[in-house]
């Protein structure tokens, strides 16, 4: 029995010098996959409870009617101006032309958007700040830039072209029948290719987006680190109503 | 020495065998060791699941049921680490509420290990993220970003290593040109340096001086770009020597499997990437044999 305690002891101290201490371990095998988070694993109670009081303050703030729409707006209800790429171009203008005119004495001339940047219709009854969310869910910010004439005429030259219903606000657009520039308004007044003018957009346009080229030859730029979502939410805090129209701003002659 | 012939030379009893079989189990010779690897990448503040009428993924994801399956793979392996490939914040009214606030705790709360930097994780600036790192009880590991000249100078490491079962595992970060992706406002001073060089250069350094028995990089800079001249994560896989797994964000690329990918002394290593929002966990398990006269030359790899 005591031979045998003593060859134990020998072996193991042998086997943690050998196996443990001085052979390196070596890689042998490797598995990978992807394993799809569904409904299979219940929700672990803790982390849901610990969520619940944030999903609940942003639930409150978000779903809290802020306005009412009279109908449903939408970005496909015109051929060349919609209802709701005017309410969003009208909310650019409004909301940061102060902005801008505080810091740089100057107004905004008009707003060009981008129609694909409309992102969800906005249904009739109540509106509250998920409506911005949905219909404005990226953190673009609102940016003016002083165009010359020639820049001005590139834009519009884009709007031909693109026949879309990009929105604009503070601009009056009338294509000819052979799809030509008839009109172009600017504050009310006919386009003067001498001045500059100030176009707010949004920083994505003004960064290449939407292939918007022209808007390299800005001037001078202006970025007002105003979010476009948060001009959007702020409106509808201000107003009660909101019965955009499809109007004569941007149209054809047919 | 042959332990096996040993073994059998020494014992002079069946007990003898038994007893010995077990102090050899916990040295690893007879059953490998497993070191297991879970990740996710681009979660983008996607918190709660998506809801059943979601068109792309419904009913998938959250944090919740992914602590679960977490929690599942630590009881069947404790030696598991967890990490994040980038792109926690931004995209849903939790970020934009509360700054990546609860994003960071419940990364605590389910025990990530390290995350690398992703941009949109400078989308609150500098500022932004370094007013939510009080928050991370887990490591931001970026080694080709350099923040001497930002407020996040010493807040990332560029590595760190992790010793599980007697196993050294070297992890470190890799991101992507932030220029051009953010505002020069938002990432201010912070210095992008050649993925390929530093990556290199610490995967040497956790093999030669760390002694590294496994090391794994966390990479936001994407799967695959038709622009040779932009580095992306096959690219950099093809250029190391000593990293086994390459853990990818950015691009939001799905894989079916790991990608198996040849490095540069023509050894196979994986890359993976498991799309985006937390709709999939990567889990990769390697395998360490303890004998110094173990059969198998070469790396299985089975996906």
């Amino acid at each position: 029995m005591n031979l045998k305690i003593t060859h134990f002891v020998i072996f193991i101290t042998i086997g943690f010098l050998t196996s443990c201490s001085e052979s390196p371990k070596k890689l042998i095998q490797i598995e990978g996959k992807q394993i799809p988070i569904d409904t299979s694993y219940a929700e672990t109670d803790s982390i849901n409870d610990y969520i619940k009081p944030y999903r609940n303050r942003i639930n409150e703030v978000l779903d809290s009617t802020l306005a009412y729409a009279t109908h449903k707006i939408s970005k496909e209800d015109g051929l060349y101006n919609t209802s709701a790429g005017n309410l969003i171009a009208d909310i650019i203008k409004i909301q940061a032309n102060p902005i801008f005119k505080s810091r740089t004495g100057n107004n905004i001339d008009f707003v060009l958007l981008n129609h694909g940047g409309i992102r969800s219709i906005i249904s009739k009854g109540a509106v509250t700040a998920r409506t911005a969310y949905e219909v404005m869910p990226f953190e673009n910010t609102i940016v003016v830039v002083e165009l010359n004439g020639k820049s001005i005429l590139d834009l519009v030259q884009y709007l031909i072209n693109t026949k879309r219903a990009h929105p604009i606000s503070g601009a009056q657009v009338i294509l000819s029948k052979n799809n030509k520039l008839k009109t172009l308004n600017i504050q009310g007044k006919p386009f003067d290719n001498t001045k500059t003018y100030f176009v707010a957009t949004s920083n994505y346009l003004v960064n290449g987006g939407d292939n918007m080229g022209f808007f390299k030859d800005g001037l001078n730029v202006s970025e007002t680190d105003y979010k476009i979502r948060n001009a959007i939410i702020d409106y509808f805090k201000k107003v009660d109503t909101l019965s955009p129209k499809v109007d004569n701003r941007y149209y054809k002659i047919k | 020495m042959n332990r096996r012939k040993f073994i059998t030379n020494t014992s002079a009893t069946s007990a003898f065998v038994g007893l010995g079989g077990l102090t050899l189990g916990s040295c690893s010779q007879d059953k490998p060791t497993k070191i297991t690897i879970l990740h996710t990448n681009d979660v983008h503040s996607h918190i709660d699941p998506f809801p059943s009428d979601h068109s792309d993924f419904p009913n998938l994801g959250g944090l919740a049921r992914r602590a679960t399956l977490v929690d599942n793979i630590r009881k069947e392996n404790p030696n598991t680490l967890l990490f994040d490939a980038g792109d926690i914040f931004q995209g849903t009214p939790y970020f934009n509420f509360f700054g990546g606030e609860l994003e960071f705790k419940l990364m605590n709360m389910l025990k990530y290990d390290a995350a690398t930097l992703g941009n949109h994780d400078f989308d609150n600036g500098v500022e932004g993220l370094l007013a939510q790192i009080p928050n991370a009880k887990f490591d931001l590991l970026s080694a080709n970003y350099n923040f001497s000249n930002t407020t996040l100078d010493g807040y990332t490491k560029p590595y760190k290593t992790y010793t599980l079962n007697n196993l050294k595992i070297g992890v470190y970060g890799i991101g992507i040109e932030l220029k051009g992706l953010v505002t020069k406002r938002l990432y201010k001073e912070t210095e992008y340096l050649n993925p390929f060089e530093i990556a290199t250069d610490i995967e040497t350094q956790l093999k030669e001086v760390e002694k590294c028995d496994l090391i794994i990089c966390l990479s936001h800079l994407g799967y695959e770009y038709a622009n040779e001249q932009k580095p992306d994560d096959l690219t950099l896989a093809s250029k190391t020597k000593h990293t086994d797994l390459i853990i990818g964000g950015h691009t939001h690329t799905f894989l079916e499997k790991p990608t198996v990918v040849k490095n540069a002394i023509d050894r196979d290593i994986l890359v993976n990437q498991v799309g985006c929002f937390g709709i999939n966990l990567g889990r990769v398990d390697f395998y360490f044999d303890g004998a110094t006269n173990t059969q198998s030359q070469g790396v299985s790899i089975k996906v």
